[in-house]
Protein backbone atom coordinates (compact mmCIF):
# COMPACT_ATOMS: atom_id res chain seq x y z
CA UNK A 1 0.00 0.00 0.00
CA UNK A 2 1.43 3.60 -0.45
CA UNK A 3 0.88 6.36 1.65
CA UNK A 4 0.82 10.14 1.56
CA UNK A 5 2.50 11.75 4.52
CA UNK A 6 0.61 14.19 6.46
CA UNK A 7 2.25 14.50 9.37
CA UNK A 8 5.44 14.02 11.57
CA UNK A 9 3.58 13.09 15.17
CA UNK A 10 7.09 12.48 16.61
CA UNK A 11 10.74 12.50 16.55
CA UNK A 12 13.26 10.25 17.95
CA UNK A 13 14.02 12.99 20.29
CA UNK A 14 9.53 13.12 21.43
CA UNK A 15 9.81 9.47 21.42
CA UNK A 16 12.81 9.50 24.40
CA UNK A 17 11.48 12.19 26.56
CA UNK A 18 7.85 10.97 26.29
CA UNK A 19 9.29 7.25 27.36
CA UNK A 20 11.08 8.80 30.08
CA UNK A 21 8.47 10.69 31.22
CA UNK A 22 5.88 7.55 31.22
CA UNK A 23 9.07 5.41 32.90
CA UNK A 24 8.96 8.23 35.78
CA UNK A 25 5.25 7.82 36.13
CA UNK A 26 5.05 3.98 35.96
CA UNK A 27 7.42 4.56 38.88
CA UNK A 28 5.61 7.22 40.72
CA UNK A 29 2.29 4.88 40.52
CA UNK A 30 3.70 1.62 41.99
CA UNK A 31 6.23 1.81 45.02
CA UNK A 32 7.11 -1.64 44.88
CA UNK A 33 8.59 -2.36 41.61
CA UNK A 34 9.43 -5.55 42.56
CA UNK A 35 5.89 -6.68 42.04
CA UNK A 36 5.63 -5.01 38.67
CA UNK A 37 6.28 -7.14 35.51
CA UNK A 38 6.23 -5.23 31.77
CA UNK A 39 4.82 -7.25 28.84
CA UNK A 40 5.06 -5.53 25.86
CA UNK A 41 2.31 -6.75 22.82
CA UNK A 42 4.14 -7.82 19.75
CA UNK A 43 5.70 -6.94 17.90
CA UNK A 44 6.03 -3.05 18.54
CA UNK A 45 5.25 -2.81 22.34
CA UNK A 46 8.15 -4.97 22.76
CA UNK A 47 11.11 -3.27 22.34
CA UNK A 48 9.14 -0.05 23.87
CA UNK A 49 8.45 -2.01 26.74
CA UNK A 50 12.67 -3.01 26.94
CA UNK A 51 13.15 1.16 26.45
CA UNK A 52 10.98 1.93 29.56
CA UNK A 53 12.41 -0.63 31.40
CA UNK A 54 15.90 0.63 30.51
CA UNK A 55 14.87 4.49 31.65
CA UNK A 56 13.29 2.80 34.77
CA UNK A 57 16.99 1.46 35.66
CA UNK A 58 18.46 4.60 34.99
CA UNK A 59 16.36 6.57 37.33
CA UNK A 60 16.05 3.71 39.85
CA UNK A 61 18.65 1.63 39.27
CA UNK A 62 15.84 -1.52 39.35
CA UNK A 63 15.40 -4.08 36.95
CA UNK A 64 12.21 -4.54 35.82
CA UNK A 65 10.60 -8.16 34.84
CA UNK A 66 9.79 -8.12 31.49
CA UNK A 67 6.99 -10.33 29.38
CA UNK A 68 6.17 -10.38 26.08
CA UNK A 69 2.82 -11.31 24.45
CA UNK A 70 1.44 -12.42 21.29
CA UNK A 71 -2.38 -11.69 21.34
CA UNK A 72 -3.05 -13.41 17.70
CA UNK A 73 -4.52 -16.72 19.03
CA UNK A 74 -7.19 -14.37 21.02
CA UNK A 75 -8.21 -12.11 18.22
CA UNK A 76 -11.87 -11.41 17.47
CA UNK A 77 -11.51 -11.30 14.36
CA UNK A 78 -9.53 -14.17 12.89
CA UNK A 79 -12.72 -15.90 11.21
CA UNK A 80 -12.65 -12.58 8.68
CA UNK A 81 -9.13 -12.32 8.08
CA UNK A 82 -7.76 -14.68 4.94
CA UNK A 83 -4.54 -15.42 5.87
CA UNK A 84 -3.32 -16.27 8.90
CA UNK A 85 -0.79 -14.41 10.96
CA UNK A 86 2.24 -15.86 12.02
CA UNK A 87 2.50 -16.21 15.49
CA UNK A 88 5.51 -14.96 17.69
CA UNK A 89 6.66 -15.75 20.87
CA UNK A 90 4.29 -15.33 24.47
CA UNK A 91 6.67 -15.06 27.18
CA UNK A 92 5.35 -14.67 30.77
CA UNK A 93 6.89 -15.78 33.84
CA UNK A 94 5.38 -19.28 35.10
CA UNK A 95 3.07 -17.64 37.67
CA UNK A 96 1.53 -14.22 37.02
CA UNK A 97 -1.04 -14.32 40.00
CA UNK A 98 -0.35 -11.62 42.38
CA UNK A 99 1.59 -9.13 39.85
CA UNK A 100 0.93 -5.93 38.75
CA UNK A 101 0.73 -6.01 35.07
CA UNK A 102 1.83 -3.26 32.71
CA UNK A 103 0.66 -3.67 29.01
CA UNK A 104 3.05 -1.98 26.50
CA UNK A 105 1.70 -1.10 23.26
CA UNK A 106 2.54 1.36 20.28
CA UNK A 107 -0.83 2.57 19.43
CA UNK A 108 -4.19 2.02 21.16
CA UNK A 109 -6.93 2.65 18.57
CA UNK A 110 -10.09 0.21 18.87
CA UNK A 111 -8.79 -0.98 22.39
CA UNK A 112 -9.39 -5.24 20.77
CA UNK A 113 -6.11 -5.81 20.83
CA UNK A 114 -5.43 -4.97 24.33
CA UNK A 115 -8.97 -6.95 24.95
CA UNK A 116 -7.24 -10.28 23.83
CA UNK A 117 -4.37 -9.30 25.51
CA UNK A 118 -6.06 -9.02 28.93
CA UNK A 119 -7.96 -12.49 28.16
CA UNK A 120 -4.67 -13.96 27.07
CA UNK A 121 -3.00 -13.03 30.87
CA UNK A 122 -6.07 -13.95 33.02
CA UNK A 123 -5.22 -17.50 31.09
CA UNK A 124 -1.88 -17.40 33.18
CA UNK A 125 -3.08 -16.64 36.21
CA UNK A 126 -4.54 -13.72 38.26
CA UNK A 127 -2.75 -10.59 38.26
CA UNK A 128 -3.27 -8.27 40.94
CA UNK A 129 -3.99 -5.57 38.72
CA UNK A 130 -3.38 -4.76 34.66
CA UNK A 131 -1.98 -1.30 33.74
CA UNK A 132 -1.81 -0.01 29.81
CA UNK A 133 0.89 2.07 28.62
CA UNK A 134 1.01 3.01 24.94
CA UNK A 135 2.98 5.57 23.19
CA UNK A 136 0.24 7.02 20.88
CA UNK A 137 -3.38 6.95 21.44
CA UNK A 138 -5.57 7.82 18.90
CA UNK A 139 -9.03 7.55 19.30
CA UNK A 140 -12.03 5.61 17.77
CA UNK A 141 -12.17 2.71 20.49
CA UNK A 142 -14.46 0.01 19.86
CA UNK A 143 -14.64 -0.94 23.82
CA UNK A 144 -14.87 0.47 27.05
CA UNK A 145 -10.92 0.54 27.59
CA UNK A 146 -8.39 2.82 28.13
CA UNK A 147 -4.85 3.62 28.69
CA UNK A 148 -3.14 4.82 32.31
CA UNK A 149 0.14 6.06 30.83
CA UNK A 150 -0.21 7.54 27.10
CA UNK A 151 2.99 8.95 25.32
CA UNK A 152 0.67 11.47 23.39
CA UNK A 153 -2.67 12.11 22.38
CA UNK A 154 -3.62 12.33 18.31
CA UNK A 155 -6.55 13.76 16.85
CA UNK A 156 -7.12 11.65 13.52
CA UNK A 157 -9.61 10.45 11.10
CA UNK A 158 -10.51 7.07 10.45
CA UNK A 159 -8.74 6.74 7.54
CA UNK A 160 -5.63 8.39 9.19
CA UNK A 161 -2.93 5.37 9.85
CA UNK A 162 -0.45 6.41 12.74
CA UNK A 163 3.10 4.74 11.80
CA UNK A 164 5.24 4.27 14.83
CA UNK A 165 8.93 3.56 13.32
CA UNK A 166 11.57 1.57 15.51
CA UNK A 167 15.10 0.79 14.52
CA UNK A 168 14.24 -2.97 15.53
CA UNK A 169 11.81 -3.11 12.37
CA UNK A 170 11.73 0.25 10.26
CA UNK A 171 14.99 2.04 9.11
CA UNK A 172 14.12 4.97 11.27
CA UNK A 173 13.00 6.30 14.43
CA UNK A 174 9.79 8.94 14.45
CA UNK A 175 5.94 8.76 14.43
CA UNK A 176 3.94 9.72 11.42
CA UNK A 177 0.41 10.29 10.52
CA UNK A 178 -0.44 9.09 6.69
CA UNK A 179 -2.83 8.03 4.64
CA UNK A 180 -3.20 5.28 2.40
CA UNK A 181 -3.67 7.19 -1.74
CA UNK B 1 3.82 -15.92 3.58
CA UNK B 2 0.61 -17.96 4.41
CA UNK B 3 -1.25 -20.96 3.79
CA UNK B 4 -3.47 -20.67 0.22
CA UNK B 5 -5.03 -24.11 0.56
CA UNK B 6 -8.44 -25.18 1.73
CA UNK B 7 -7.01 -29.22 2.12
CA UNK B 8 -4.25 -30.83 3.87
CA UNK B 9 -3.48 -34.00 1.20
CA UNK B 10 -0.23 -34.62 1.04
CA UNK B 11 2.76 -33.55 1.11
CA UNK B 12 4.20 -34.11 -2.47
CA UNK B 13 2.37 -30.68 -3.70
CA UNK B 14 3.91 -28.54 -0.52
CA UNK B 15 5.91 -26.07 -1.15
CA UNK B 16 9.21 -25.51 1.22
CA UNK B 17 7.67 -22.49 2.63
CA UNK B 18 4.44 -23.85 3.28
CA UNK B 19 6.43 -26.68 5.28
CA UNK B 20 8.48 -24.12 6.84
CA UNK B 21 5.40 -22.54 7.98
CA UNK B 22 4.32 -25.36 9.39
CA UNK B 23 6.97 -26.05 10.98
CA UNK B 24 7.40 -22.28 12.80
CA UNK B 25 3.65 -22.11 13.50
CA UNK B 26 4.06 -25.73 15.41
CA UNK B 27 7.22 -24.45 17.41
CA UNK B 28 4.87 -21.52 18.91
CA UNK B 29 1.92 -23.87 19.76
CA UNK B 30 4.34 -26.77 21.34
CA UNK B 31 4.83 -23.77 23.97
CA UNK B 32 1.07 -23.71 24.60
CA UNK B 33 1.41 -27.34 25.31
CA UNK B 34 3.46 -26.85 28.49
CA UNK B 35 0.91 -23.75 30.18
CA UNK B 36 -0.93 -24.76 32.90
CA UNK B 37 -4.21 -23.67 30.91
CA UNK B 38 -3.42 -25.61 27.22
CA UNK B 39 -6.26 -23.82 25.71
CA UNK B 40 -6.57 -20.94 23.13
CA UNK B 41 -9.86 -19.31 22.08
CA UNK B 42 -8.85 -19.27 18.47
CA UNK B 43 -10.75 -21.74 16.54
CA UNK B 44 -14.29 -21.16 19.19
CA UNK B 45 -17.78 -22.40 17.05
CA UNK B 46 -15.54 -24.13 14.78
CA UNK B 47 -16.45 -27.96 14.59
CA UNK B 48 -13.77 -30.73 13.44
CA UNK B 49 -14.77 -34.19 12.42
CA UNK B 50 -12.29 -36.85 12.98
CA UNK B 51 -13.15 -39.99 10.23
CA UNK B 52 -11.39 -42.62 11.00
CA UNK B 53 -12.08 -46.11 8.89
CA UNK B 54 -9.11 -47.36 10.17
CA UNK B 55 -7.60 -48.48 13.72
CA UNK B 56 -5.92 -45.07 15.49
CA UNK B 57 -5.33 -44.06 18.86
CA UNK B 58 -2.16 -41.89 18.36
CA UNK B 59 -3.47 -40.01 15.36
CA UNK B 60 -7.28 -39.69 15.94
CA UNK B 61 -6.60 -38.63 20.10
CA UNK B 62 -3.50 -36.13 18.65
CA UNK B 63 -5.92 -34.51 16.10
CA UNK B 64 -9.20 -34.87 18.81
CA UNK B 65 -6.67 -32.96 21.41
CA UNK B 66 -5.16 -30.34 18.78
CA UNK B 67 -8.88 -28.83 18.00
CA UNK B 68 -9.66 -28.74 21.53
CA UNK B 69 -7.13 -27.26 22.38
CA UNK B 70 -7.91 -24.86 19.89
CA UNK B 71 -11.82 -24.12 21.39
CA UNK B 72 -12.82 -25.98 18.53
CA UNK B 73 -15.54 -29.11 18.58
CA UNK B 74 -14.25 -32.39 17.98
CA UNK B 75 -16.39 -35.35 17.12
CA UNK B 76 -14.88 -38.83 16.64
CA UNK B 77 -16.69 -41.52 14.10
CA UNK B 78 -14.87 -44.70 13.54
CA UNK B 79 -15.73 -46.79 10.58
CA UNK B 80 -16.97 -49.89 13.02
CA UNK B 81 -19.36 -47.76 15.01
CA UNK B 82 -20.68 -46.10 11.76
CA UNK B 83 -23.52 -46.28 8.92
CA UNK B 84 -20.34 -47.73 6.93
CA UNK B 85 -21.38 -51.88 8.47
CA UNK B 86 -24.82 -50.44 6.86
CA UNK B 87 -23.25 -50.08 3.62
CA UNK B 88 -23.23 -46.58 3.25
CA UNK B 89 -20.51 -44.95 0.75
CA UNK B 90 -17.85 -42.97 1.18
CA UNK B 91 -19.43 -40.13 -0.89
CA UNK B 92 -22.67 -40.54 0.72
CA UNK B 93 -20.97 -40.32 4.41
CA UNK B 94 -19.15 -37.61 3.34
CA UNK B 95 -22.46 -35.99 1.72
CA UNK B 96 -24.19 -36.40 5.08
CA UNK B 97 -21.46 -35.18 7.48
CA UNK B 98 -20.79 -31.81 4.94
CA UNK B 99 -24.48 -31.20 5.48
CA UNK B 100 -23.91 -30.93 9.14
CA UNK B 101 -21.48 -28.04 8.26
CA UNK B 102 -18.01 -28.95 9.56
CA UNK B 103 -15.28 -26.65 9.34
CA UNK B 104 -12.84 -29.17 8.75
CA UNK B 105 -12.54 -33.46 8.01
CA UNK B 106 -9.64 -35.07 9.10
CA UNK B 107 -9.92 -38.59 7.26
CA UNK B 108 -8.05 -41.76 7.59
CA UNK B 109 -8.47 -44.53 4.91
CA UNK B 110 -7.30 -47.90 3.89
CA UNK B 111 -7.96 -46.70 -0.04
CA UNK B 112 -4.81 -44.10 -1.53
CA UNK B 113 -6.96 -40.94 -2.94
CA UNK B 114 -10.01 -41.14 -0.45
CA UNK B 115 -9.28 -37.75 1.31
CA UNK B 116 -9.00 -36.39 -2.20
CA UNK B 117 -12.16 -37.34 -3.33
CA UNK B 118 -14.20 -36.40 -0.14
CA UNK B 119 -12.05 -32.61 -0.97
CA UNK B 120 -13.62 -32.28 -3.93
CA UNK B 121 -17.18 -32.62 -2.91
CA UNK B 122 -17.13 -31.26 0.73
CA UNK B 123 -16.64 -27.21 1.90
CA UNK B 124 -15.17 -27.95 5.04
CA UNK B 125 -10.79 -28.43 4.88
CA UNK B 126 -9.84 -31.58 4.38
CA UNK B 127 -7.51 -33.24 6.44
CA UNK B 128 -5.73 -36.72 5.10
CA UNK B 129 -4.22 -38.79 8.41
CA UNK B 130 -3.33 -41.51 5.72
CA UNK B 131 -4.54 -42.78 3.54
CA UNK B 132 -3.52 -46.60 2.20
CA UNK B 133 -0.03 -46.70 1.56
CA UNK B 134 -0.37 -42.95 -0.22
CA UNK B 135 0.64 -40.40 2.44
CA UNK B 136 0.20 -39.36 6.06
CA UNK B 137 1.03 -35.36 5.90
CA UNK B 138 0.73 -34.35 9.42
CA UNK B 139 3.22 -37.32 10.60
CA UNK B 140 6.05 -36.49 8.24
CA UNK B 141 5.71 -33.27 9.94
CA UNK B 142 5.99 -34.05 13.16
CA UNK B 143 8.82 -36.17 12.26
CA UNK B 144 10.46 -33.05 10.85
CA UNK B 145 9.75 -31.05 13.50
CA UNK B 146 11.21 -33.95 16.12
CA UNK B 147 14.54 -33.81 13.89
CA UNK B 148 15.00 -30.30 13.26
CA UNK B 149 14.52 -29.64 17.25
CA UNK B 150 17.03 -31.83 17.83
CA UNK B 151 19.56 -31.67 15.00
CA UNK B 152 18.48 -27.59 14.22
CA UNK B 153 18.09 -28.07 10.52
CA UNK B 154 17.13 -31.30 7.96
CA UNK B 155 19.28 -29.93 5.45
CA UNK B 156 22.52 -32.45 5.02
CA UNK B 157 21.70 -34.95 7.37
CA UNK B 158 21.35 -38.60 6.52
CA UNK B 159 18.03 -40.14 7.43
CA UNK B 160 17.72 -44.03 7.38
CA UNK B 161 14.16 -44.92 6.74
CA UNK B 162 13.80 -49.04 7.66
CA UNK B 163 11.53 -51.69 7.18
CA UNK B 164 8.44 -52.08 5.19
CA UNK B 165 8.29 -48.87 2.78
CA UNK B 166 6.19 -50.65 0.51
CA UNK B 167 3.21 -50.38 2.64
CA UNK B 168 4.37 -47.36 4.13
CA UNK B 169 2.66 -44.17 3.83
CA UNK B 170 4.98 -42.34 6.35
CA UNK B 171 7.72 -43.30 4.14
CA UNK B 172 6.38 -42.13 0.95
CA UNK B 173 5.07 -39.05 2.95
CA UNK B 174 8.80 -38.74 4.78
CA UNK B 175 10.67 -38.93 1.57
CA UNK B 176 8.76 -36.55 -0.05
CA UNK B 177 9.51 -34.00 2.69
CA UNK B 178 12.97 -34.72 3.60
CA UNK B 179 13.96 -34.19 0.02
CA UNK B 180 12.43 -31.03 -0.27
CA UNK B 181 14.12 -29.73 3.05
CA UNK B 182 17.69 -31.25 1.56
CA UNK B 183 17.61 -34.35 3.19
CA UNK B 184 19.38 -37.28 2.11
CA UNK B 185 17.32 -40.37 2.51
CA UNK B 186 18.39 -43.86 2.46
CA UNK B 187 15.85 -46.22 2.37
CA UNK B 188 16.61 -50.02 3.35
CA UNK B 189 14.77 -53.48 4.66
CA UNK B 190 13.67 -56.84 3.01
CA UNK B 191 13.93 -56.54 -0.70
CA UNK B 192 10.30 -58.16 -0.60
CA UNK B 193 8.97 -54.57 1.04
CA UNK B 194 11.41 -52.54 -1.19
CA UNK B 195 9.23 -50.74 -3.67
CA UNK B 196 12.01 -49.84 -6.23
CA UNK B 197 11.38 -47.28 -8.27
CA UNK B 198 9.71 -45.43 -5.64
CA UNK B 199 13.02 -43.20 -5.69
CA UNK B 200 12.22 -41.80 -9.58
CA UNK B 201 8.78 -40.83 -8.26
CA UNK B 202 9.96 -38.36 -6.08
CA UNK B 203 11.96 -35.39 -6.94
CA UNK B 204 14.96 -34.85 -5.13
CA UNK B 205 14.45 -31.45 -4.61
CA UNK B 206 18.35 -30.09 -2.57
CA UNK B 207 18.25 -33.62 -1.42
CA UNK B 208 18.51 -37.11 -2.44
CA UNK B 209 16.35 -40.41 -2.19
CA UNK B 210 18.14 -43.96 -2.36
CA UNK B 211 17.97 -47.72 -1.90
CA UNK B 212 20.61 -49.14 0.28
CA UNK B 213 21.95 -52.53 -0.34
CA UNK B 214 21.52 -53.57 3.62
CA UNK B 215 20.37 -52.55 6.65
CA UNK B 216 23.69 -51.90 8.26
CA UNK B 217 25.10 -49.77 4.94
CA UNK B 218 21.79 -47.57 5.33
CA UNK B 219 22.21 -46.94 8.75
CA UNK B 220 26.15 -46.11 8.46
CA UNK B 221 27.06 -42.53 9.67
CA UNK B 222 23.31 -41.88 9.74
CA UNK B 223 21.90 -38.55 11.67
CA UNK B 224 18.60 -40.04 12.17
CA UNK B 225 17.37 -43.67 12.25
CA UNK B 226 13.68 -43.56 11.65
CA UNK B 227 11.94 -47.55 12.12
CA UNK B 228 8.58 -48.04 10.07
CA UNK B 229 6.25 -51.03 11.82
CA UNK B 230 5.90 -54.23 10.58
CA UNK B 231 2.18 -53.39 9.53
CA UNK B 232 0.94 -57.10 10.37
CA UNK B 233 -2.66 -55.90 9.31
CA UNK B 234 -1.52 -55.92 5.72
CA UNK B 235 0.96 -58.65 4.97
CA UNK B 236 -0.93 -60.63 2.62
CA UNK B 237 1.83 -63.04 3.56
CA UNK B 238 5.28 -64.18 1.68
CA UNK B 239 7.28 -60.97 2.16
CA UNK B 240 9.10 -62.35 5.10
CA UNK B 241 9.68 -66.23 7.16
CA UNK B 242 9.07 -65.28 10.33
CA UNK B 243 9.12 -62.26 12.94
CA UNK B 244 12.25 -63.64 14.63
CA UNK B 245 13.97 -63.80 11.33
CA UNK B 246 12.68 -60.02 10.55
CA UNK B 247 14.32 -58.98 14.15
CA UNK B 248 17.25 -60.38 13.01
CA UNK B 249 17.85 -59.23 9.67
CA UNK B 250 16.03 -56.01 9.78
CA UNK B 251 15.23 -55.07 13.30
CA UNK B 252 17.23 -52.07 15.05
CA UNK B 253 19.50 -53.37 17.80
CA UNK B 254 22.01 -51.85 19.84
CA UNK B 255 24.56 -52.99 17.66
CA UNK B 256 23.09 -51.26 14.72
CA UNK B 257 22.63 -48.35 16.49
CA UNK B 258 26.58 -48.08 17.06
CA UNK B 259 26.91 -47.80 13.39
CA UNK B 260 25.37 -44.19 12.84
CA UNK B 261 26.63 -41.01 13.91
CA UNK B 262 27.31 -41.26 17.67
CA UNK B 263 24.92 -38.49 18.40
CA UNK B 264 22.26 -39.93 15.94
CA UNK B 265 18.40 -40.15 17.38
CA UNK B 266 15.82 -42.91 16.77
CA UNK B 267 12.40 -42.37 15.32
CA UNK B 268 9.28 -44.53 15.15
CA UNK B 269 5.98 -43.49 13.90
CA UNK B 270 4.19 -45.76 16.22
CA UNK B 271 3.13 -48.36 17.75
CA UNK B 272 5.90 -50.35 17.95
CA UNK B 273 6.33 -54.31 17.80
CA UNK B 274 9.21 -54.10 20.32
CA UNK B 275 11.62 -57.04 19.98
CA UNK B 276 10.74 -57.30 16.06
CA UNK B 277 11.60 -53.78 14.01
CA UNK B 278 13.50 -52.09 17.20
CA UNK B 279 14.76 -54.11 20.81
CA UNK B 280 13.38 -52.67 23.51
CA UNK B 281 16.58 -51.08 24.44
CA UNK B 282 16.94 -49.09 21.63
CA UNK B 283 13.31 -47.78 22.15
CA UNK B 284 13.58 -46.65 25.84
CA UNK B 285 17.14 -45.90 25.07
CA UNK B 286 18.88 -42.56 24.99
CA UNK B 287 18.73 -41.74 21.37
CA UNK B 288 14.70 -42.47 21.13
CA UNK B 289 13.26 -39.56 20.48
CA UNK B 290 10.03 -41.74 20.08
CA UNK B 291 7.85 -40.27 22.63
CA UNK B 292 9.00 -36.84 21.67
CA UNK B 293 7.18 -37.44 18.22
CA UNK B 294 4.27 -37.88 19.94
CA UNK B 295 4.25 -34.54 21.67
CA UNK B 296 5.29 -32.97 18.85
CA UNK B 297 2.26 -34.73 16.47
CA UNK B 298 0.15 -32.47 18.95
CA UNK B 299 1.33 -28.93 18.25
CA UNK B 300 1.96 -29.98 14.26
CA UNK B 301 -1.89 -30.60 14.41
CA UNK B 302 -3.02 -27.45 15.98
CA UNK B 303 -0.78 -25.79 13.54
CA UNK B 304 -2.13 -27.21 10.65
CA UNK B 305 -5.81 -26.92 12.16
CA UNK B 306 -4.93 -22.96 13.02
CA UNK B 307 -3.87 -22.59 9.65
CA UNK B 308 -6.75 -24.59 7.38
CA UNK B 309 -9.58 -23.82 9.22
CA UNK B 310 -11.74 -21.12 9.46
CA UNK B 311 -10.44 -18.13 7.20
CA UNK B 312 -12.87 -17.77 4.37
Amino acid sequence: MEFTEKAVVMTAGDMNRVMARMASQIVENNPDLSGVLLVGIHRRGVPLADTIAAKIKEMDGVDVARGTLDITLYRDDLTTVADRPVINKTELPANITGKTIILVDDVLYTGRTIRAAMDELIDFGRPRRVQLAVLIDRGWRELPIQADYVGKTVTTTEAEIIKVMLPEFDETEQVLLVEPK
Amino acid sequence: MPLHRKDLLGIADLSVEEINLILDTAVTFRDINTRQIKKVPTLRGKTVINLFFEASTRTRTSFEIAAKRLSADAVNISASTSSVVKGETLVDTALNLQAMAPDAIVIRHSSSGAPHQIAKIVKAGVINAGDGAHEHPTQALLDALTIRHAKGRLAGLKVAIIGDVLHSRVARSNAHLLTKLGAHVVLAGPRTLMPFGLEKLIPPGNGSIRFAENVDEAITDADVVMMLRIQMERQSGGFFPSLREYSIHFGLNKRRLALAKPDAIVLHPGPINRGVEIDSDVADGASSLILDQVENGVAVRMAVLYLLAGGE
